[in-house]
């Protein structure tokens, strides 16, 4: 029997789990991936968003702005990467003021420090690759970049390490209402849960909707994204956003911690929630998009393009509390999610706690460490820690300079990584230039080395996903035995 | 009369080229631009062979190679590749194995060697 | 640590550098190659077509290799296995990193860059659709069935027509795959002849040109793709489009020199090779640094590397005895169809016996004439039936010609209708 089940092991219910374990409570995480930061967290425009958009008096409002102000040190406690560049709406058009001018007013409610409207000449200062038709911009110096990967991982990995229990390939068939709690029926057993938390992203309406009165209805918002190389870094200093107007909302291009530029949204309502197939309309669209706000945008330099889905509820709001007794939302969490999953945590947290009455943990344990990327070393203690343990000495990842070590360690650490994206996400071997094409020969051997298993097992990301079928003298007999 | 039509792998002109056989017997070629063209289509519609190349398993290796690359020792009759195919999955060579070494002999009955292409230590 | 020269590559181009070097009386070398052997990428080419210029026979890549190996180990050239260059500066400090010597910066007089290429990715050629597993760059499939002994999937579909990805059509049908099909984009393959009729047409593999890949199915691993024509403009025809199942898609969509190390050290690149651009001597726009092979300028067929790779490494010998000379350099100009030239200068002074000029077209030409225009007087003709821009094309340039114009400030390669 737990306190706490939460389901899905996205940036909020990671979140909620991380900031739960303050408290003496015993948690479990179910996820129907085979990892952490498998949907919504992982594709979408890694940005810390200043809290200037969302309307104000909404949660939205509310839990991004706090998000915001907590964000750089919670990157510090749990070493993440952040970085507070800040960020600009650019307005393209005279007509269009009056609307920057709202923004700005919105910002000021919402409790945005800083915010500034500024004219031509300081954004060219600011950005100087800005568009020639750009005549203002929205200057938010508390905008910051992150990495979801490693924010997501960070609050899974500290929240283990304080004994929430994370279960993996465990998709919910359904829940039942029991005495003293909630029964949680799995393709991976029975759970017993007192209180349930719904952090279920784009499926966050099935699950409320078995329980709660009142329904829901989430839709699968897809942004298509593409990332330029490094040789791009630095062609955009800011985030910049373009201000919604007469062309209709527009896209973003902004520096990305790993120094690559990354280029999007578009916003399709889609049917399938797992549709996150990229198309050449939309990622056309993106690209003729952001050429309006920064000129001259190398967007040859693409070396990737992807798709993630927003849950958008119908009411553009979050559902954040306890829709039913014992049972705990966090629905519709879509964009500004990422930057207010700290404060959903901390506010969530708080409630149940109150609700319950938990006490503290003894023992706590508020710090992490982050995969050590020996790139930040010195040269000297680079050489003491090969010394020490030479697979720091031998790239494994050229395009991103990955060691062995760094990829030993996203295997063996607590939630370890147990496929070529769960590496990818942990150390970034195979997001380069050469998309994995060098690396994942190498990474498959290390993994399945790691973790003492048959190379044919190895997965891109949990079962299904196989990377070969065997070996070539194997498959030859066998197939032809059969035939 | 048969005729057959080939497309010359001799240069990048690849010449459309139609030869015309009497009773399996190369009777004309056409359609070439050069001397070369006409020799790869005689060969070629008369007595079509290839070098087959592939990879055995290797056992033993020091340095941890799990295969050898190999080669047939001469050119294979094109019928033969696949049966050869098939027997290369039952060999397996160990190391250590030099360039030129015959891992399998008169492979599939075809009187062809399979030789390695690279050391293996 | 000081050399005379480092090489960084130990594959044919820079296997081929450092014989030409050595034996141009340079001893001082070293050989720096991040891979666990030798060879580069001819150790997973098991195929044969290999040396038909430079040994009159037809060798797989690792005999090809074998033969530069061993050429190196006979002249006792050191070299350094499972290393990699992280850093060349402008003085040529080279910082390397593995897993016994730790982080060492080597001071060299002159470099050799022969760090090949890298295949065009999935991501840079902005397919649409789902992120699956069974989508692999054709070099990497083949480094998996042909070194790891490995079949990637069963059912296979092969976007582009490039050497690597006919070859590999071959490849994994011999090893029990099923190859549906090659789809080009461009009206013409970009393969050799030989590869088209012996990889595909032997097999029954059909080749679809002027065909692309416009959706991937498949949310776990490849369940399918799309492929579309398109128009002249490449842009997919709507109605066109025919549906395969597949597990595996492999793409063979062209080749980028890896030139990383050589921007951040500030070499010049040309834009259209991707590679630095070069004077007669493979020099790169830093005095002493080299470039030679697919990191110069893709190439099609390996022996044209040695042979290019063991002029830079006479070169690089030259260099180092001799230090920084003052040069006079004439821009190789080029019309008619010519898309670049390596080299892209020429100092008359520094060329020994010849220079052999490689250039590539940008379509399909027949029945041209290749001339050489020194001072708007023609020096030189070569009758060409057929170019195509998957063939390299390449033109000497000799002394006696050079001798014949000694004020030349003006020279042009054009092709010419004949």
């Amino acid at each position: 029997m737990y306190d706490v089940l939460i389901i899905g092991a996205g940036v909020t219910g990671c979140a909620v789990a991380r900031w739960l374990a303050r408290y003496d409570v015993r948690v479990c995480v179910l996820d129907r991936e085979e990892d952490v930061c498998c949907g919504t967290s992982k594709a979408n425009s890694a940005i810390a968003h200043a809290g200037f958009d969302a309307r104000h008096g909404t949660k939205m409002a509310q839990f991004n702005v706090r998000g915001s102000e907590m964000m750089e040190s919670v990157a510090k406690e749990l070493d993440f990467s952040y970085n507070r560049c800040g960020s600009l709406v650019v307005c393209l058009s005279e007509d269009d003021l009056d609307r920057l001018e709202a923004l700005y007013e919105n910002g000021v409610k919402n409790g945005v420090k800083g915010l500034e409207i500024i004219d031509r000449a300081r954004l060219r200062e600011l950005e100087p690759n800005v568009s020639d038709d750009a005549v203002a911009a929205l200057w938010a110096p508390t905008g910051a970049i992150l990495c979801p990967f490693e924010m997501t991982l960070a609050f899974a990995e500290n929240a283990a390490e304080n004994g929430t229990e994370f279960f993996f390939d465990t998709e919910v068939r359904s829940i039942a209402r029991e005495q003293d709690g909630w029964r949680v029926e799995t393709n991976n057993g029975t759970f017993y849960a007192r209180a349930l938390v719904n952090a279920a992203g784009v499926y966050a309406d099935v699950i409320h909707n078995a329980v709660c009165e009142t329904k829901i209805h989430i839709t699968p918002r897809r942004g298509d994204y593409v990332l330029l190389d490094h040789a791009a870094q630095g062609f955009v200093r800011h985030t910049v956003f373009q201000l919604p107007g007469k062309l209709g909302k527009g896209v973003l291009v902004s520096p990305t911690v790993h120094g690559n530029v990354i280029v999007g949204p578009t916003a399709i309502d889609v049917e399938d929630r797992e549709g996150t197939n990229t198309t050449a309309e939309g990622i056309a669209t993106l690209m003729q998009k952001a050429l309006l706000s920064v000129k001259n945008l190398p967007l040859r330099q693409t070396i990737t393009s992807f798709a993630g889905l927003r849950a958008h509820e119908d009411g553009s709001e979050f559902l954040i509390g306890e829709s039913a007794p014992d049972f705990f939302d966090c629905a519709g969490i879509e964009s500004p999610g990422l930057s207010s999953a700290p404060a959903i945590g901390e506010y969530l947290s708080e409630r149940i706690a109150s609700r319950y009455g938990y006490g503290a943990r003894k023992e706590y344990r508020a710090t992490r460490r982050g995969i050590l990327d020996p790139k930040t070393l010195s040269k000297e203690e680079w050489n003491a820690l090969i010394e020490k343990e030479p697979a720091y000495g031998q790239i494994i990842c050229r395009c991103e300079s990955v060691t062995e070590g760094e990829i030993i360690d996203a295997i063996r650490r607590p939630l370890g990584a147990k496929s070529l994206d769960g590496v990818k996400r942990r150390t970034r071997a195979g997001m380069g230039r050469c998309q994995a094409g060098f690396c994942s020969p190498r990474v498959m051997e290390i993994l399945a080395r790691e973790r003492n298993v048959p190379l044919e097992s190895i997965t891109k990301n949990g079962k299904g996903s196989e990377l070969i079928v065997g070996t070539t003298k194997d498959a030859y007999a066998e197939a032809n035995d059969e035939a | 009369m048969e005729t057959v039509q080939l497309i010359c792998i001799g240069c990048p002109m690849g010449c459309p080229m139609t030869v015309t056989l009497e009773n399996g017997v190369v009777t004309s070629v056409t359609g070439n631009t050069c001397k070369r063209g006409d020799i790869y289509a005689r060969k070629e519609v008369t007595a079509p062979t290839r070098i087959v190349t592939s990879t055995v398993r290797v056992t033993g290796s020091q340095t941890g190679a799990v295969t050898v690359p190999c080669k047939t020792k001469t050119d294979l009759p094109k019928g033969d590749i696949f049966r050869c195919m098939r027997a290369l999955t039952g060999v397996t060579a160990k190391a250590p194995v030099h360039i030129g070494d015959v891992l399998a002999a008169n492979i599939a009955g075809t009187g062809v060697d399979i030789v390695a292409t690279k050391d293996v230590l | 640590m000081k050399h005379d020269l480092i090489i960084l590559g130990g594959g044919p181009a820079g296997l081929a550098a450092a014989i030409a070097a050595y034996d141009a009386g340079l001893k001082d070398i070293l050989i720096v190659e991040r891979d666990k052997e030798l060879g580069g990428i001819l150790n997973q080419c098991i195929h044969n077509g290999f040396g038909l210029h430079t040994f009159s026979e037809e060798l797989t890549g690792p005999e090809y290799a074998a033969r530069f190996i061993e050429g190196v180990k006979a002249r006792e050239i050191p070299y350094l296995l499972n290393t990699m260059a992280l850093h060349v500066s402008r003085d040529k400090m080279v910082t390397l990193i593995n897993r016994t010597d730790g982080i060492q910066t080597v001071e060299a007089k002159a470099i050799i860059f022969a760090m090949g290429c890298r295949e065009r990715s999935r991501g840079a050629l902005n397919i649409p659709g789902y992120r699956p597993a069974g989508i692999y760059s054709a070099g990497t499939a083949q480094r998996l069935v042909n070194i790891e002994g490995f079949l990637p999937g069963r059912e296979v579909v092969i976007l582009g027509s490039g050497d690597i990805g006919l070859i590999m059509a071959r490849r994994l049908t011999l090893e029990g795959a099923k190859v549906k099909v090659v789809a080009e984009l461009m009206p013409y393959s970009g393969g050799l002849k030989r590869n088209i009729v012996q990889c595909l047409d032997d097999y029954g593999i059909p080749l679809k040109l002027s065909h692309t890949v416009v959706d991937i199915r498949g949310k776990k691993r490849v369940e399918g793709v799309t492929i579309a024509a398109v128009d002249a403009n490449n842009r997919p025809i709507p109605g066109t489009e025919e549906d395969y199942t597949c597990d595996t898609l492999l793409l063979s969509c062209g080749l980028i020199p890896e030139n990383e190390l050589s921007r951040e050290m500030g070499v010049a690149i040309n834009p259209v090779t991707n590679g630095p651009t070069v004077n007669e001597s493979l020099e790169t726009s830093i005095p002493g640094v080299f470039a030679a092979g697919n990191v110069l300028h893709v190439h099609d067929l390996v022996d044209f590397v040695s042979e290019e790779a063991a002029a830079a490494g006479r070169a690089a010998a030259a260099y180092v005895r001799q230090g920084d000379a003052k040069r006079h350099e004439i821009p190789v100009r080029f019309e008619g169809g010519v898309r670049y030239t390596v080299p892209s200068t020429i100092d008359p002074s520094f060329v020994q016996d010849a220079v052999t000029v490689r250039f590539r077209v940008g379509s399909v030409m027949k029945n041209r004439i290749v001339s050489v225009w020194m001072d708007g007087e023609r020096a030189q003709k070569k009758r060409r039936q057929i170019m195509a821009p998957g063939e390299m094309e390449e033109i000497k340039l000799t002394r006696a010609q050079f001798d014949a114009h000694p004020a030349l400030s003006e020279l042009l390669i054009r092709i010419e209708e004949a």
